[in-house]
C-alpha cells in the first residue's frame, strides 16, 4: 500500500484493540487538533496503581489508529509508573517500524497515554504530570 | 477477489491496441529518427505520423507539436520557456490557486528568481472567474496559466473566457490539459490557446511521453540544448515507442470520446447518489454540472482520507485521496483548501476517478461496500459522537 506499512501495523488498523469509549474513566487524554487531521483521545480505569482497562478513540490515518491500538495493549495491565516510561519509539518499534513522515502518530500516541495519566493524577493527587503540556499535535504547526 | 481500479485521474492503464502499435519501435524498427539511412527513416516516419495524431486531437498544426517526457515537463516548458525567452518583455505571471503543482513549483522557482507571480482565488465549485484573472494582468504580464480542468475535484475551467480576456491584454495563455486531452474536445484555435500541456498515459497511452503545443510565433526557449530534434526546442534522441503509443493513444481518444464519456458520466452520477444517499453527512467536492465526466470527490465528515484509502485497497478497491496523510506532507491538498474547505474536510475527501474499463458491476460493489468502511471508521473517530 501506499503508506508503506509494515503487516503489524495493518493488522492493528484492521483489528484495533481496545477501541471505544469508558463509563466513568478514572483518567481521560485527549491529544492533536482536527485540522492536522489526527485526534486521539485516550480514557483509563486505574485501581491500586494498576492501569485495569484502557480504551481508545481515533481521527487520523492508518498509523494514527494503528499506534494508538498498540499503545493500549503495551499500558493495560501496568503500574502508572510502568505506563509513563511508554516512548513513541517503543511504540513504533512494536509495530514493526512506521514510515519517517508517520512517527509523529507514535508521538501523539505516547501524549496521548501521558494526558491521561496526567488527568487522573489530577483528579487524586490535585497535581498533573510534572513537566506535562499537552501538545496541539507535535509536529504540525496549525 | 477482483481488483476494482477508481484512480484512472493518477495513471490509466496502456490500451492493448496502443502497446500492440508500440511493440515493433523497441524491437525490429529501432533506427534513430535523425538517421539519414532506411532505418532512421522509418521511425522518422512514424514519429511524424504520431505527431499528426496527437495534433489532430487538439486541432493544432503538426509543427506546434513538441513531445516531451510527460505533463511535468510540458508544463515546465511553458512557464519557464516563456519566462526565459520574454525577460525583456515582462516579469509577471497570472496562475490559479487550484493549479497542478507542476505549475505551481515551477512559478514558485521563477520568484525566487525575481519573476512576479499573481495568483487567481476560485470559488466554492472551484472555478477561476476570467473577471478576475484579466484584472490581474498587468502590462508587464507575459504569461497566464490556467488549467482545463482540475485533476483533484474536477471542475472545467471556462478557459475560452479566460484566453479571451488574456489575449485582451497582450499576454500568453498556458492551459494544463493532462487531465482532458483524449476526455473533452479540444480546438486551439477555437479556445485561443497559446501553449497546452498533455499526458499520454492519462489516455490509455505509455508514461514518460507527453506533448506541449506551442502556437507558431510564441517565443520560448528550448528546454533541453545538444539537439536539433523537435525543431530545436527539445534536444535528445525521441522516445520513439513511446511518441507511437501517444500518437496511437490520440487517435482512438478522439474516436471513442463521446460514447465513453456518457458511459462513464452515468456510472459517476450513479456512485455519486449512491454514496450521498448512503453516507450521512458526506458532500460532493467540485462544481455539480461543470465537471470532468469521470470524477467524483466527495468529503465523509469525520472521517480521515488515508485510512479509508486503506480500507477500501483491503477490499480491493483502489481510489485517491486529498489528505496530507496519503501525500507526506502534512498539508491537506491545496485544492481543497482553495475552495474553502476547512483542514479537518479537506482531510476527509476520497476521490474516485472512473475509467473506460470501469463496469456498473464494479460500481455496485463500491457502492456496497464502502459506506459500512465509513461507518465503522466514524465509530471509532472521537468527533462522530461529540459532533462538536
Amino acid at each position: 500500500m501506499a503508506a508503506n506499512y509494515s503487516e503489524k501495523v495493518m493488522e492493528h488498523f484492521r483489528n484495533p484493540r481496545n477501541v471505544g469509549e469508558m463509563e466513568n474513566p478514572d483518567g481521560v487524554g485527549k491529544v492533536g487538533n482536527p485540522t492536522c487531521g489526527d485526534i486521539m483521545e485516550m480514557y483509563i480505569k486505574v485501581k491500586d496503581n494498576v492501569i485495569t482497562d484502557v480504551k481508545f478513540k481515533t481521527f487520523g490515518c492508518g498509523a494514527a489508529i494503528a499506534t494508538s491500538s498498540m499503545s493500549t495493549e503495551m499500558i493495560k495491565g501496568k503500574t502508572i509508573e510502568e505506563a509513563l516510561k511508554l516512548s513513541n519509539r517503543a511504540v513504533a518499534d512494536a509495530l514493526g517500524g512506521l514510515p519517517p513522515v508517520k512517527m509523529h502518530c507514535s508521538v501523539l500516541a505516547e501524549e496521548a497515554v501521558k494526558a491521561a495519566i496526567d488527568d487522573y493524577l489530577k483528579k487524586t493527587t490535585g497535581k498533573g504530570l510534572p513537566g506535562f503540556k499537552p501538545s496541539d499535535g507535535p509536529i504540525c504547526e496549525h | 477477489m477482483n481488483r476494482i481500479y477508481l484512480d484512472y485521474a493518477a495513471t490509466t492503464p496502456c490500451d492493448k491496441r496502443v502497446a500492440l502499435a508500440m511493440a515493433p519501435y523497441f524491437t525490429d524498427k529501432f533506427g534513430n529518427p535523425s538517421s539519414i539511412h532506411g532505418f532512421g527513416q522509418e521511425t522518422r516516419g512514424a514519429v511524424e505520423k504520431a505527431r499528426e495524431q496527437v495534433a489532430r486531437l487538439i486541432n493544432a498544426k503538426p509543427k506546434e507539436i513538441v513531445f516531451t517526457s510527460g505533463g511535468t515537463e510540458a508544463d515546465n516548458h511553458a512557464l519557464l520557456g516563456v519566462a526565459y525567452a520574454n525577460e525583456k518583455k515582462g516579469d509577471h505571471l497570472v496562475v490559479s490557486a487550484v493549479e497542478h503543482h507542476a505549475v505551481l513549483e515551477c512559478a514558485e522557482f521563477l520568484k525566487k528568481r525575481g519573476l512576479r507571480v499573481t495568483t487567481v482565488p476560485v470559488d466554492k465549485y472551484g472555478l477561476v472567474d476570467p473577471v478576475d484573472v484579466a484584472k490581474a494582468i498587468e502590462e508587464k504580464t507575459i504569461l497566464v496559466s490556467v488549467m482545463q480542468a482540475n485533476n483533484e475535484i474536477g471542475t472545467i475551467q471556462p478557459i475560452a473566457e479566460i484566453a479571451k480576456a488574456v489575449k485582451a491584454k497582450g499576454a500568453y495563455f498556458h492551459t494544463d490539459a493532462v487531465q482532458t486531452a483524449g476526455h473533452l474536445p479540444i480546438d486551439v484555435e477555437k479556445l485561443g490557446i497559446d501553449l497546452l500541456s498533455a499526458s499520454a498515459h492519462k489516455l490509455y497511452g505509455p508514461k514518460g511521453v507527453g506533448c506541449l503545443y506551442i502556437r507558431k510565433g510564441t517565443r520560448l526557449t528550448s528546454f533541453l540544448h545538444g539537439g536539433a530534434q523537435e525543431g530545436g526546442k527539445r534536444g535528445s534522441t525521441e522516445n520513439v515507442p513511446g511518441i507511437v503509443g501517444f500518437g496511437a493513444a490520440a487517435e482512438l481518444a478522439g474516436g471513442e470520446m463521446e460514447t465513453e464519456n456518457q458511459r462513464v458520466a452515468r456510472l459517476r452520477d450513479k456512485l455519486k447518489e449512491g454514496l450521498l444517499a448512503k453516507i450521512p453527512e458526506s458532500q460532493l467536492n467540485g462544481h455539480p454540472t461543470d465537471r470532468l465526466p469521470n470524477n467524483l470527490n466527495i468529503t465523509i465528515k469525520y472521517v480521515e482520507g488515508e485510512s479509508m484509502l486503506l480500507s477500501l485497497d483491503m477490499e480491493g478497491i483502489a481510489a485517491s485521496t486529498g489528505s496530507a496523510c496519503s501525500s507526506g506532507s502534512l498539508e491537506p491538498s491545496h485544492v481543497l483548501l482553495a475552495i474553502g474547505l476547512p483542514h479537518e474536510l479537506a482531510h476527509g475527501s476520497v476521490r474516485f476517478s472512473l475509467g473506460k474499463y470501469t463496469t456498473e458491476a464494479e460500481i455496485d460493489r463500491v457502492l456496497a461496500v464502502f459506506p459500512p468502511i465509513v461507518e465503522r471508521l466514524r465509530q471509532m473517530s472521537p468527533l462522530y459522537n461529540c459532533k462538536e
